[in-house]
């Protein structure tokens, strides 16, 4: 309940202000253009899928490339929309209100996380009518489509744990949104020395820790329990250490 | 109104690394009183304040709000406090109704009483007219008005207000004002000013905070006995030499202002006011004033700060 109303007025301060709206709009027509481009490749495909035995169908060739390709974007796009979420209200003195109001702490981070992660639902639901428009024209397979959804969400929901957390950090909302920026990068791309490590115990541990990893058997339908838990076990960890930063607030002043 | 003690502070201490803001401050709050925290700035008077509405934790100490510590169940306790700081928390790209709304949900108020609860906050902070406005486009004025609003939305038991009168005009000062008495009725409430006639005005009581220690605190009567100073102001047409004057009785030493005008001292047992005014009589002085002059808060205020801090500096040197 009281979670609900601090989820509502982050949603209601996003939408006051003219950046969700670019970033909705931005997103949404780059994706839009990916779209075309795969739908294109796709048709000039063709002639050559129906030679093959076992063809790839359109989810395998126009989604999940999209899908790849939007969670690339939204890694750019969360720190834009998290970096203010407590610096923000720390710069402006706001976060008094919260304090001196019957709200813990924890309610106060989890109701800015899902603010944020009910702001991206919508931008994922945007995206996804893109493939349900080929509907009429092509038969979609639902079930991979929903596997590659839920990865997306897990995956934006992860970043925007992250993006919590380096705001709580600091009061320059640019500072929070390019360390999450970095945060999120090199987590992204922590395999690509590992499969140059020649230990392979080493390198088994940085490919684990890559979100990317993680995120790939979703693109093949895998719903892997494993996976589930990398991305909770990381939302949970960045969540619990923004708690303590915002409480730290308290403590040292 | 009863006497329910609203708010014990007791041994109160915060340090900021080696700085101690605030050391070992004890006081209490009763139901229906205007407490004033008075203290030149970097006092500890924002610190205090915030350390009692739950923005800061003491480092060491104890806070009760209504019986509950408010550190061992901050959400029962918090919900009886109404909090204003020196800055007021607005959310700028809100209208006034919105904000009040969403302060009236985060303090717990049920539902269906929700838009009874603003209305009486936009009511009673005159804000009525601007509640379709952006919080923003707001004069710095009502601003402070949506800021008092917030704190009292709940109808908390204490009030704290922090510098409430600050940036506002005349009339809206005098209005504050006039609020801030009516709160007390029901509750109980803390203010912090640097304006001193403001504590004369509006509080029952008065804490002046000095470098984080308590140094005085009492209620305004016996402020207004210390103000009463040991002077006399005195203008004669034909004043006697001023030798004369100062041997009269009580009176300790006489110092002349100008060709008719003298300020005498005496003791604070014995006023000589009485016997001046016969002797100007008797002998023809030809009395044109006579005048107990009475020290501002001002002066009061200047004489404990610095008191103390002589004090501290000897304190300093013995060490």
């Amino acid at each position: 309940m009281m979670i609900l109303t601090l989820v509502q007025r982050e949603i209601r301060s996003l939408f006051y202000s003219p950046l969700a709206w670019a970033i909705l709009g931005v997103t949404q027509l780059i994706l839009a253009y990916l779209f075309l481009a795969q739908l294109q490749e796709y048709i000039r495909l063709q002639p050559q899928l129906k030679m093959m035995a076992t063809a790839p169908g359109i989810t395998d060739v126009v989604i999940l490339p999209i899908y790849s390709s939007a969670a690339f974007i939204m890694m750019m796009v969360v720190p834009m929309l998290t970096m203010r979420l407590v610096s923000d209200e720390r710069r402006n003195k706001t976060l008094a209100l919260l304090f001196s109001a019957p709200i813990s702490m924890t309610e106060i981070i989890i109701g800015k996380f899902l603010g944020v992660v009910a702001f991206m639902l919508i931008m994922v639901a945007m995206m996804t009518l893109m493939p349900l428009s080929l509907i009429g024209a092509a038969s979609l397979d639902f079930g991979l489509l929903m596997s590659v959804i839920i990865g997306l969400i897990l995956m934006i929901a992860t970043f925007i744990s992250v993006g919590l957390y380096m705001s709580t950090l600091t009061v320059q909302p640019t500072v929070a949104a390019v360390s999450s920026f970095g945060i999120l990068l090199l987590l992204w791309i922590v395999d690509w020395a590992g499969s140059k490590v020649v230990d392979e115990n080493a390198s088994g541990a940085l490919t684990y820790l890559s979100m990317l990893r993680h995120f790939e058997p979703f693109g093949k339908g895998i719903f892997n329990t494993s996976d589930l838990i990398y991305y909770l076990l990381f939302i949970i960890t960045f969540l619990v250490l923004s708690i303590r930063r915002l409480d730290a607030d308290r403590l040292q002043g | 109104m009863n006497n329910t003690i609203l708010i014990t502070v007791e041994h109160l201490s915060r340090h900021y690394g080696p700085i101690q803001a605030v050391s070992s401050v004890d006081f209490e709050l009763k139901r229906g009183e205007v407490l004033g925290f008075l203290g030149p700035n970097g006092a500890g008077k924002s610190t205090t304040m915030q350390m009692i509405t739950g923005n800061l934790a003491p480092s060491a100490g104890k806070v009760s709000i209504c019986g509950i510590d408010l550190l061992d169940d901050p959400k029962t306790a918090k919900a009886e406090i109404g909090y204003l700081p020196e800055q007021p928390p607005l959310y700028r790209d809100f209208t006034v109704d919105e904000y009040l709304n969403f302060c009236a949900r985060i303090n717990r108020i049920a539902r269906d009483k929700i838009s009874a609860a603003v209305d009486q906050a936009k009511q009673r902070c005159g804000l009525t007219e601007v509640s379709r406005r952006l919080i923003a486009n707001l004069s710095k004025g009502f601003q402070q008005r949506v800021g008092i609003a917030q704190a009292i939305i709940h109808s908390p038991a204490i009030v704290v207000l922090d510098e409430p009168t600050v940036g506002l005009d005349p009339i809206q000062i005098r209005e504050i004002r006039s609020l801030i008495r009516e709160l007390s009725s029901e509750h109980g409430v803390i203010l912090s000013t640097h304006i001193l006639p403001e504590v004369q005005m509006t509080c029952d009581r008065v804490q002046i905070i000095n470098k984080g220690q308590l140094v005085f605190s009492d209620n305004i009567k016996n402020l207004d006995q210390r103000m009463r100073a040991t002077t006399l102001l005195l203008e004669l047409r034909n004043p006697p030499a001023p030798d004369v004057l100062a041997k009269l009785p009580g009176v300790n030493q006489c110092e002349p202002l100008d060709d008719n005008r003298f300020r005498l001292h005496h003791t604070s047992d014995h006023n000589p006011a009485e016997a001046v005014a016969e002797r100007a009589v008797n002998d023809g002085w030809g009395l044109l004033e006579l005048h107990a002059e009475r020290k501002t808060l001002e002066q009061v205020f200047v004489e404990i700060t610095s008191s103390d801090k002589s004090h501290s500096s000897e304190e300093e040197q013995a060490a």
